[in-house]
């Protein structure tokens, strides 16, 4: 049993590492803003093409990845200037179509200078060698990415419980005109903010594209859409949750991919049923589900209505 | 205020939009039926439709609800399904033995009925989600869009709808066409039909969104609190807005079934969703004008008017630069962008059509006074 | 404001050009993007080609220079209907197309309202043509190619366990699963099918689910998007099954996705280089000095069958018009059921139903060390 289980677990846990990477980007502009950044999964497939034309043209890998990444958070840093700072004010539903908008745009882009084409990641040498694990054979970056999502996970809490810049986003998370009031750049905040998020985006699109190689326009919008899901499910606004979130979402939709033999060798049923057509979808049954239960996630907070 | 007296800019509204069916109809009889002029306006009504009805739930209601694909879709199964010719049954289902469903419904009666299964999945999709608030609403509405698209899509259901194979041969709305005895056409109905459809549909929730029921939604979306506070019963208000909004974007899947000629989950995604929201915001959140003004614009535009910006153009022996595939939709996303950002009233702002009148008469009398 | 009025001159100019040229426009109705895109502009390459070759054709004594009109039906059913429309609205004599049979489907009824002949290039699945009068095809049909597939994962692999996947929602890698499952079980073997959501790029679970299920053999007849993916997926996963595909993975891209790996790939397909020594030549050189062709073709020059198909096509469309003596659409709908000729992929001629009489497929593999297509043998089902 736990031989047919075990690769399911392995890719799961993959998965979910990097889900839970773009998951904390999510988690902190809404903490801070209220804002859904659709985008968001996006700015993470523009990472991937990056990469894809940066290293096209002759540029060493080793300078690259920190190139990627840099840029990937100056992107972060442009669109919140461009598209969300004007409608700070705003209504908050304008503010989500303004990401969506984004979201539209960026992949409209990218469709257009790869002419549509499936782009084809540069291979990254040790991460992309084959291991086996207890029996399962499996990439490096699958092992390498919990670990490193863990490292960046435990050093960003840091950052913000022990960091004048933490201390402002906490603050602003708690109550946005107060600590204005208290004379905390409020601009510089949401910049870090989002600088941050994007940062980390660009490293889940290192591992993810590392993993599946092939970047296209529409590949941000799913793992996008999963990750907003895993930081729902942890409590928005929750570090910790959203990790822990993405990491049950990625293994539950790997499960559920292998629950026909799984089942099937477990006796319980009797031959395949098709559910795995229900991976994506069982992601989602899971967000209603957690939602009706307890409206504000695992670790979320209660939030109360205001007359 | 406004009384419920018929004024002067109302019965002008109506003149122009009888004018427009009117003139849909003539041009119909007169251009070619091979003119893009009639797919665009085919597929805008369909799309005003349903952008009107999720401008119910988010302009007029104050749910942000994203799940408009979703309930498009289930309206165009349940058309396709009951539609499709009994002969043709064994094409279609070609997998499944010609299917579990051994008749077919009347093409009217067929989009009712796929009106009321949108409704009624509604009806159960709204017990858990419509207590959230209003992001989370956004994204559990979005989630249950991608369940349905699944469901759909499910192999064990096959015989009902075709797993993962497309529907077609059903009636379109080419076969509203009168035809003579020789298989060419007497009379052209296939634009004016989709157009009285997508009118009368709106025609009815322009009536609700003016009535009593229409006014609670409102004062709902000012103040939830307040409103009930007032005596709104707000889950009832909002389970019912829910439901009638999904019955029109169920009867605008049938039509874009009919549009479309086949019918397939797999193209029912976020991004159709997102699109529908975008027409809304450029028309306006909160005017039905704008949405149907929008709609067609946004179809127009995006099939028709910007094509030539996917293809190379030669002026004399200069090569235009930039323009290859894809380049129509940077120029139309970053339109988007500029409307969004800068003009975020839209087109119409909250207006609608007699409005615009009003404000015109208001003019030219008060130029008459001095 | 005046590059605007500038572009809508240049067009005006253009159309009142085109009006007194003598011009015959064939559609190409191809997915330029989603995830067909790079099928799609293989495919187009070919009718390219064949248009720079033979850039005009004598129809009835007058002399008509052939412009291919472009409209990208996005792999997606929701955008075909426009994009067919498009090519109507530009009053195409004949459409080419498409890659993907999902695509032919959703965009025949427009085409067969305006009375306009079609021929699907490698559009498999038998509903294309089934069922009406106006849309022909010069590739085998899916129940001939499962039924090659399933012979040979039966026969020459020695299996009797197959785990298929294909993408849900898309009529081409369903129909195909159907077809290959009904020979491969007549012939005594099992067959496990699964499907994945549009979008899935993690295969690695669908590989693990194979191996468990003692799969000897994984058939994904899936687009190219998703078949690279699998196949390196496979490799770092260590398979020890043979990869089999059909037709849409006859492509330089996955091949070089198995170079350097020990993942077999064995696809079923309708060209093999080298069976026209002519064309090949004429279309490398074609690719080597158009930099544009060469990146569509995806970065080098091997021919890709969906190529050569497309070349035939273009041909296919010459004749009918040479034949039907007109540009009226409606006159080469009548021309095209009696047009036969000699294409670099065999020979072309049409049953009462639209579909080409073809009665083999080349089977090919992989070369894992040098990344090259190899041919197996030419299999023929009676």
């Amino acid at each position: 049993m736990w031989n047919t289980v075990f690769p399911y677990l392995l890719s799961g846990i993959s998965v979910g590492g990097q889900y839970a990477l773009i998951a904390i980007g999510y988690t902190m502009v809404y903490g801070i803003l209220r804002l859904i950044n659709f985008a968001h999964g996006d700015v993470f497939m523009v990472a991937g093409i990056i990469m894809v034309y940066m290293a096209a043209s002759g540029v060493p890998l080793w300078l690259c990845i920190p190139l990627v990444l840099i840029l990937t958070a100056v992107i972060g840093f442009v669109i919140e200037r461009v598209a969300y700072k004007p409608l700070r004010t705003a209504p908050r539903m304008s503010a989500m179509i303004s990401a969506i908008g984004v979201s539209y745009t960026l992949q409209n882009l990218v469709l257009y200078v790869t002419g549509g084409l499936n782009q084809i990641y540069p291979t990254i040498p040790w991460i992309s060698d084959s291991v086996t694990i207890l029996g399962a054979t499996t990439k490096m970056v699958t092992v390498v990415t919990p670990i490193l999502t863990l490292i960046l996970v435990v050093a960003l809490v840091q950052l913000i419980n022990h960091t004048k810049i933490g201390m402002a986003m906490r603050a602003v998370s708690r109550d946005f005109e107060t600590s204005q009031l208290m004379g905390i750049k409020i601009n510089r905040v949401i910049s870090t903010t989002f600088v941050i998020g994007t940062f980390l985006a660009g490293v889940a699109s290192v591992l993810y594209f590392t993993n599946y190689t092939t970047v296209i326009q529409t590949s941000g919008a799913m793992p996008g859409l999963k990750a907003f899901v895993a930081a729902v499910f942890g409590g928005i606004g929750s570090i910790p949750g959203a990790v822990v979130g993405a990491f049950i979402i990625g293994i539950a939709e790997n499960i559920i991919k292998g629950l026909d033999i799984i089942l099937f060798k477990a006796g319980v049923i009797s031959g395949p049923m098709g559910l795995a057509t229900f991976s994506d979808a069982f992601t989602f049954a899971l967000l209603i589900i957690i939602l009706a239960v307890k409206p504000t996630g695992l670790f979320g907070e209660k939030i109360t209505d205001k007359v | 205020m406004n009384k419920k007296k018929i004024d002067s800019a109302t019965i002008i509204s109506a003149v122009i939009v009888l004018a427009l069916y009117a003139a849909v109809f003539i041009a119909e009889q007169l251009i070619p039926a091979t003119s893009m002029l009639f797919t665009v306006i085919k597929k805008g009504a369909t799309y005003a439709l349903v952008a009107v009805s999720m401008n119910l739930l988010n302009g007029f209601t104050g749910i942000f609800s994203l799940g408009q694909a979703g309930f498009m879709l289930i309206g165009a199964y349940v058309y396709g399904i009951f539609t499709i010719p009994v002969a043709s049954r064994m094409d279609v289902y070609q997998y499944y033995n010609g299917g579990l469903v051994q008749f077919t419904l009347p093409v009217f009666a067929a989009m009712l009925l796929a009106g009321l299964a949108a409704a009624f999945f509604a009806f159960l999709i709204g017990l858990p989600v419509l207590r959230l608030k209003s992001d989370y609403l956004a994204i559990a509405t979005l989630g249950f869009a991608e369940i349905i698209r699944a469901l759909f899509q499910w192999d064990k259901l096959g015989p009902v709808t075709n797993g993962s194979n497309m529907l077609r041969l059903f009636p379109s709305f080419n076969d509203f066409n009168i035809k003579n005895a020789d298989g060419t056409v007497a009379v052209y109905f296939s634009t004016l039909v989709p157009m009285l459809i997508a009118g009368v549909c709106i025609g009815v929730i322009i009536l609700l969104i003016n009535s009593t029921f229409g006014r609670a939604l409102r004062a709902m979306k000012d103040d939830e609190i307040a409103a009930e506070a007032m005596g709104i019963r707000l889950a009832s208000h909002k389970r019912l807005a829910f439901c009638i909004s999904s019955f029109f974007a169920g009867v605008g899947g049938a039509m874009l079934a009919m549009y479309q000629t086949t019918v397939q989950a797999k193209s029912f995604t976020t991004a159709m969703t997102y699109e529908i929201l975008l027409i809304v915001v450029i028309g306006g959140i909160g005017s039905v004008t704008g949405s149907c003004l929008s709609s067609f614009l946004f179809v127009a535009a995006s099939e028709w008017w910007l094509r030539f910006l996917d293809q190379k153009q030669m002026i004399g022996d200069f090569e235009v630069p930039l323009l290859r595939n894809g380049f129509r939709l940077v120029v139309f996303s970053i339109i988007i962008m500029i409307v969004v950002l800068f003009f975020r009233q839209g087109i119409m702002g909250t207006k609608e059509l007699p409005d615009l009148i009003r404000g015109l008469q208001g003019k030219n009398k008060g130029g008459a006074d001095k | 404001m005046k590059k605007v009025l500038a572009i809508v001159l240049a067009m005006m100019l253009v159309l009142s050009a085109a009006a007194m040229a003598e011009t015959v426009k064939i559609g190409v109705f191809e997915p330029a993007s989603g995830d067909s895109g790079a099928g799609g502009k293989q495919e187009m390459l070919g009718m390219q080609y064949a248009n720079k070759e033979t850039p005009t054709v004598e129809v009835g004594g007058t002399t008509y220079d052939v412009e291919l009109v472009y409209a990208d039906n996005g792999s997606s059913t929701d955008k075909a209907p426009s994009a067919a429309q498009q090519l109507v609205s530009e009053g195409v004599s004949v459409v080419l197309g498409s890659y993907g049979s999902g695509v032919s489907i959703a965009g025949s009824q427009y085409f067969a309202d305006a009375n306009i002949p079609a021929i699907g290039v490698t559009c498999t699945n038998p509903q294309v043509t089934a069922g009406n009068s106006h849309y022909f095809r010069i590739c085998f049909l899916d129940p001939f190619q499962g039924t090659v597939l399933a012979n040979y994962a039966s026969k020459e692999l020695g299996a009797t366990v197959a785990y298929c996947l294909g993408e849900l929602g898309n009529d081409y890698d369903q129909g195909l699963l159907t077809y290959f499952k009904q020979a491969f079980e007549g012939l005594g073997g099992t067959v496990v099918t699964e499907s994945f959501p549009t979008g899935t790029a993690d295969f690695t679970s669908y590989l693990t689910n194979a191996a468990n299920y003692g799969a000897q053999v994984f058939f994904c007849p899936v687009s190219i998007a998703y078949s690279t993916q699998i196949v390196q997926q496979a490799a770092s996963q260590g398979a020890t099954f043979p990869i089999l595909g059909s037709d849409t993975l006859d492509s330089n891209v996955v091949a070089n996705a198995a170079k350097g790996t020990n993942v077999q790939v064995i696809i079923t397909t309708f060209y093999q280089e080298g069976a026209s020594p002519e064309f090949d030549e004429g279309f490398k050189a074609w690719l080597n000095e158009d930099s544009e062709a060469m990146t569509n073709n995806g970065g080098n020059d091997m021919i890709s069958a969906v190529s050569a198909m497309g070349y035939d096509a273009y041909y296919t469309a010459l004749e009918a018009l040479k034949a039907a003596g007109s540009v009226d659409s409606a006159a080469v709908l009548a021309a095209l059921p009696g047009v036969s000729l000699t294409g670099v992929s065999g020979a072309i001629a049409f049953d009462e139903v639209g579909d080409a009489i073809r009665n083999s497929a080349f089977i090919k593999k992989i070369n894992n060390e040098t990344g090259d297509w190899e041919f197996v043998t030419e299999q023929t089902v009676e």
